[in-house]
């Protein structure tokens, strides 16, 4: 198997931990993974986006020039990387953020209104593991369940409550995918 | 089989270096290897006996550096390109007193301050000397996490075994990503005693001092051809990674994190039927001259490609010694190459 991921938003959504939680779960899972950020001299509300690597294989280039998956969280990063995408590759998009329709005609969409399910949950700051929950029901690159003990091995222990939040907010979207 | 951990590059050189035994670390911040004073200052800070200190400057550092290896301690230093043209003053310092150091280079986009975007435009500074005299470093280049770990280890192991600076010469891509890695055991029996060079407390034997100068030519004549034989001594270190080496059309000489890009370059030209190998130098000092001379016999076409304007390949035109027809391919600034450059490179040299 071979999944090659870039998810991309605004700085703060938290788009290097839904990556760093594919990275740490497909670990778990026994499989070869890679996880580059984007780094420079950024800030919040700027753009953020990391790249990530789950493969059966040893990962050779660690940069993906052409991504089979791009996870868009607002309408720059979508306007940035959809044509980047491979052809059959699938844009998850962040539809709460993003106005318009995908261009392209030979790639699948699947959207989520990650803000607006993030919003009934209370907590707009896990609309990106309502994303990464609609993620990992369409690609199967990971476990759900591996996702989850990836989730517990790096958020705060102490923080049940929280962990439990992000669990929630990964079924959620996950039920875009399973209805 | 030990646990499998996901770690940023710049913090698993850190962990690396505190498993081989690495008590004393001397830095100054700079992007894109900030994450590795963060991490030694956390981590050292609560090891007894250890000391972290983030000095006024990167000369300051390297001075600090200086003094504790010349008290027999396992130390380093880590910065990116423009820390390092720094440091170079206390480096040669270092080597003409043969003092064993670990030097870390997340190298970034330069000349001048540069950018702090990968690159590989140092390796000059890091094989040739990079400061005053005749004097070499130890000279290593992980491509991978693991690698940044094993080769930090190896870095310390090297430096004690030669008394010499060794540096591990890794860039922002490196520095930057996450992958599993594994700290194998580590035996601190291992490390060489020093006692019978370093400073210390004289009581009960003769008043030792290491200085890096001799006023007398002669005599300073003697200590460079002692660091000669050195640096000729290291020569059976040479240790490099071929793929792909049985009959290719063309060759590719890279190190580092573009070596990793163009193992994906290998794959895709594999489906057009182009065969590529791959020599792939871990020490560039020592550097492996040999394999390239020898693989020269059997290919005609060797494509050199570097984020860098071009270095790496005088090493590889010496190796080559005119058999074969080597040219380069390089992006600098701090753009990385895609695998897919490398591949147009490859089919424009072969048409």
């Amino acid at each position: 198997m071979l999944d090659e991921i870039i998810i991309a938003g605004f700085g703060g959504q938290g788009v290097l931990l839904m990556g760093r939680l594919i990275a740490q779960a497909g670990m778990l899972e026994g499989k070869h993974v890679a996880w580059m950020p984007s780094y420079g001299p950024e800030m919040r509300g700027g753009t953020a986006n990391c790249t990530v690597i789950v493969s059966s294989e040893e990962v050779a280039s660690p940069v993906v020039p052409n991504p089979i998956t791009l996870i868009a969280m607002n309408q720059p990063s979508l306007d940035k990387f959809e044509p980047m995408v491979v052809k059959d590759g699938i844009i998850v998009v962040n539809q709460s953020l993003v106005s318009r329709d995908i261009s392209r005609d030979d790639i699948q969409v699947v959207k989520v209104p990650a803000n607006d399910i993030a919003n009934e949950l209370g907590n707009l700051r896990v609309a990106n593991m309502v994303a990464l929950g609609t993620y990992i029901a369409r690609s199967k690159s990971v476990k759900m369940e591996t996702v989850f003990e990836a989730l517990e091995q790096t958020l705060d222990k102490r923080q049940e409550k929280i962990i439990a939040l992000n669990k929630e907010a990964l079924k959620r979207g996950e039920k875009i995918v399973t209805g | 089989m030990e646990e499998r951990l996901l770690m940023k590059g710049n913090e698993a050189i850190g962990e690396a270096a505190i498993h081989a035994g690495c008590r004393y670390y001397f830095g100054y911040p700079i992007t894109p290897q900030s994450e590795l004073i963060a991490y030694m200052a956390k981590r050292l800070l609560k090891i007894e006996g250890a000391t972290f200190l983030q000095a006024e400057s990167e000369i300051s550092a390297i001075n600090m550096v200086y003094g504790a290896a010349a008290a027999g301690g396992r130390v380093m230093t880590s910065s990116s390109s423009p820390g390092i043209s720094l440091k170079q003053e206390g480096i040669s310092y270092i080597a003409c007193a043969e003092l064993p150091c670990v030097v870390v280079n997340v190298m970034r986009g330069g000349p001048g301050l540069g950018s702090i975007q990968p690159a590989q435009g140092d390796y000059f500074q890091a094989t040739k000397g990079g400061g005053h005299g005749d004097y070499r470093l130890i000279v290593l280049a992980p491509s991978s996490v693991q690698e940044l770990v094993d080769l930090t280890i190896k870095a310390f192991d090297l430096a004690d075994k030669y008394r010499n600076p060794a540096m591990l010469l890794a860039d922002g891509l490196l520095g930057q990503m996450m992958e599993p890695v594994q700290f194998k055991e580590f035996d601190e029996k291992s490390i060489p005693s020093k006692e019978s060079w370093a400073l210390g407390s004289s009581k009960g034997r003769e008043p030792r001092r290491i200085v890096p100068f001799d006023l007398d030519p002669v005599e300073l004549e003697k200590i460079v051809n002692r660091l000669k034989q050195k640096y000729q001594d290291m020569q059976k270190e040479v240790e490099y990674e071929l793929v792909n080496i049985d009959n290719p059309d063309i060759v590719i000489v890279a190190y580092g994190s573009i070596a990793r890009i163009a193992k994906t370059t290998i794959q895709m030209a594999k489906k057009e039927g182009i065969n590529i190998g791959l020599i792939r130098p871990i020490t560039l000092f020592p550097f492996p001259y040999k394999v390239i001379e020898d693989t020269a016999d059997n290919v005609d076409k060797f494509l050199v490609t570097e984020m860098s304007l071009g270095q790496m390949i005088e090493d590889v035109k010496i190796a080559v010694k005119g058999k074969a027809e080597v040219s380069f391919y390089g992006r600098t600034g701090g753009v990385v190459i895609s695998p897919v450059e490398i591949l147009e490179e490859v089919k424009r040299l072969l048409k």
